[in-house]
């Protein structure tokens, strides 16, 4: 845990500041509107599909449970194939093992597909840093690399920008190109995008991608994309790097399958993804293409502490990102706000596990626990419950502010005296009440500036429950 | 200590808890022999005609589109009829798939050049021939091999792949099966390429955009006999 470049431990400050920028909050209309609804659609035209979510969520745990030996088998299978297998413990080894097999083939530049890890690992700058260039391919990372930002998304990482700021971009970067042509429509930004990556595909010495799974019966490494770019980056460079972490593993073709079902249609909302691309060891003796050599990089990075935890059923994620689509509080603020790699719920659960809870003691506080994310959980992931076990070990850490700590005691102690938190209920509701008047709501109120800033708060209506419901049961 | 020990150290540590280590090596390799398929929707669950017309309406609701010819002798003609309708020079790329291969492409499109081997990156149009078709997602199985290089599925902007009907199944597990038969008990072609309509992209506000980085158009013709 040494390389982390994180603005976790200001989410308060990112979030108010994400809450203010128009240009972000306009994109950000993009995410409910679009995601939410194909998901349910794509669900409802599956029968079956809650009934996947139980065997994923059962196969998921089967893996987990016997994490070592399938981790062999896979091994053996790559290497039965004539591929590679490179087990790294820290981001910073990673980075160096790709470095290292990059400088083997004297590259250049190296093309790169969509992969959350390598972001992880912030191997575009350990690259730069060693003289070899990587281009990122997937339309999303190829903009965002262009304006050097990070994902803001797991699936869509330049969700946070609107068509025009990606022209104003792409004329700013492709100054070759006629400064009077058109580029205004989605497609024409995708034209552009896609001449200009063709060549570096052909130029690419090295091609690197991330893998939704790896098999253990075959040694086989998975990508579900929709562009093509992930293939185009593994087949015309003279080496392929698979970069993976330790929890991609799934036992058998047939278990890949059950997942693959739940992926696109969760994520994207698409019954399934243009291309899923199995792929397992380098070039056979009669293949006209493909890489000569194929890599497999396997991160720890902090996962195997995971196992046997509290938090070992975020090992299960499968990163289709209906987590973050689904979320109020990623919603309102974009991913960026949350400081580090991986954002909304999962990102939550996650970092703090990655880069310990001293630096991302907040995100697991930025939920309103309102449960959307585990109800669309594909692998039925108790992400609040984890969040709330996170907040119980920043509070016994005393991370947690000082206004909290002893807001919480002042709280623990009334709960724990019935009658005097019932009088004190029961005061404060009729208070409220009375000072409210006609309108029914507070503009203002000592203690809850933070929400009155933004609207009224509702005044109680009545008495308490505890005494409603005493006087309503027979 | 190599960082694969530790790892593997910590992961027996913490999974010792659960079970023993030869318990969870038999139970592990159990599955992988056993490969055992898990629900299966019963959405393709039907008979082969009616797989046949779920594999057409799903391959043609993301966009890719379906010829259905009653023999290989008519490809030649399809291809040539298809680049003319989309203005696109008299020329394929295809690999030696026998059954590609030996087809009357002289006599039945004269006008067309039919070259071989992996894409060039100037080539316009590839024709493949795939293993087989999965109903459930109107979804093409390739694989690679001097037969149907990889990268004519990616690299030309028009990519027209051949079914035979008989091909075409249920799904993905039916798949599994067939390329056991083919190449053996935890063995794969190197790449499979499961393939479900043109190259596509929502990162631009999340809009659908054909033709990101792989072919702009997939036109599938499928041979009843």
């Amino acid at each position: 845990m040494v390389t982390v470049h994180s603005t976790s431990p200001h989410f308060k400050a990112n979030a108010r500041r994400a809450l203010g920028d128009e240009q972000l909050q306009r994109a950000l209309t993009n995410v409910p509107g679009g995601f939410i609804a194909k998901r349910q659609h794509a669900k409802d035209k599956l029968p079956e599909f809650d009934a996947l979510r139980d065997e994923a969520r059962d196969l998921k745990n089967h893996t987990l449970a016997h994490l070592d030996v399938y981790l062999e088998e896979y091994e053996a299978r790559v290497i039965a194939s004539g591929g590679h297998v490179h087990w790294c413990e820290t981001p910073d080894e990673a980075c160096r093992t790709v470095i290292d097999i990059c400088k083997a083939h004297d590259a250049r530049t190296v093309t790169k597909g969509k992969s959350m890890v390598t972001e992880e690992i912030h191997l575009n700058a350990a690259m730069q840093a060693a003289g070899i260039q990587p281009v990122e391919t997937d339309l999303g990372e190829y903009i965002i690399q262009l304006r050097g930002e990070t994902p803001s998304h797991i699936i869509a990482p330049a969700v946070h920008l609107n068509k025009d700021q990606i022209e104003a971009d792409f004329r700013a970067t492709h100054t070759h190109l006629p400064a009077d042509r058109q580029l205004e429509e989605g497609a024409q930004l995708v034209n552009e995008a896609r001449q200009i990556l063709r060549q570096k595909y052909i130029d690419a010495d090295v091609g690197i991608t991330g893998a939704n799974f790896l098999v253990a019966e075959t040694g086989t490494s998975i990508i579900v994309t929709n562009e093509g770019n992930g293939d185009l980056t593994q087949s015309l460079p003279k080496a392929h790097i698979v970069m993976a972490t330790i929890e991609k593993i799934v036992p058998t073709l047939e278990d890949a399958s059950t997942i693959l079902r739940l992926l696109g249609r969760n994520g994207t909302g698409q019954e399934f993804t243009s291309y899923t691309t199995f792929s397992t060891g380098p070039r056979r003796a009669d293949d006209p293409d493909g890489p000569d050599e194929y890599h497999v990089v396997i991160l720890d990075n902090g996962r195997t502490g995971m196992i046997g935890s509290d938090f070992q059923d975020m090992l299960r994620c499968i990163r289709c990102g209906a987590c973050l689509n689904h979320c109020p509080v990623y919603q309102a603020v974009g991913g960026h706000a949350y400081g580090w790699v991986y954002p909304g719920p999962m990102g939550s659960v996650l970092t703090p596990s990655l880069i310990g809870v001293d630096q991302a003691g907040h995100l697991p506080n930025a939920s309103t626990f309102c449960g959307r994310c585990e109800e669309v959980c594909p692998m039925r992931i108790p992400l609040p419950k984890m969040m709330r076990h996170w907040r119980e070990r920043e509070f016994e850490r005393h991370l947690s502010p000082v206004t909290v700590r002893y807001g919480i005691g002042a709280w623990a102690f009334m709960a724990k005296r019935p009658k005097l938190y019932r009088l004190a209920t029961g005061i404060a509701a009729r208070l409220l009440k009375l000072w409210a008047g006609k309108t029914g709501r507070l503009e203002a109120l000592a203690g809850a500036g933070g929400w009155t800033r933004h609207r009224d708060l509702p005044a109680p209506q009545g008495p308490t429950f505890m005494a409603q419901w005493k006087r309503r049961r027979p | 200590m190599s960082a694969r020990e530790a790892i593997f150290a910590r992961l027996r540590h913490q999974l010792a808890a659960g079970s023993s280590e030869q318990d969870r090596r038999e139970t592990a390799s159990a599955r992988i022999a056993g490969h055992a398929a898990n629900l299966i929707p019963a959405r393709a669950q039907i008979d082969h005609g009616a797989q046949v017309k779920l594999f057409i309406d799903q391959a043609e609701a993301v966009q890719a589109t379906v010829k259905t010819l009653a023999s290989h002798d008519d490809v030649p003609d399809e291809v040539t009829a298809y680049l003319r309708k989309h203005n696109l020079p008299q020329a394929i790329r295809h690999g030696t798939d026998a059954q590609l291969s030996g087809l009357d492409w002289h006599g039945r499109a004269p006008s067309l050049t039919v070259s071989h081997g992996p894409a060039d990156p100037h080539d316009e149009a590839s024709l493949s021939h795939a293993v087989a078709g999965v109903a459930e997602t109107g979804t093409l199985i390739l694989t690679s091999g001097p037969d149907n290089p990889t990268t004519l599925n990616f690299l030309p902007e028009n990519h027209i792949v051949v079914v035979r009907a008989a091909d075409i199944t249920g799904t993905y597990e039916d798949v599994w099966q067939t390329i056991r038969a083919t190449y053996g008990e935890r063995q794969m072609p190197r790449t499979v390429n499961m393939i479900t309509g043109p190259s596509r992209t929502g990162d631009i506000e999340q809009r659908i955009e054909l033709g990101a980085h792989g072919p702009r158009r997939l036109h599938i013709i499928i041979i009843e006999n």
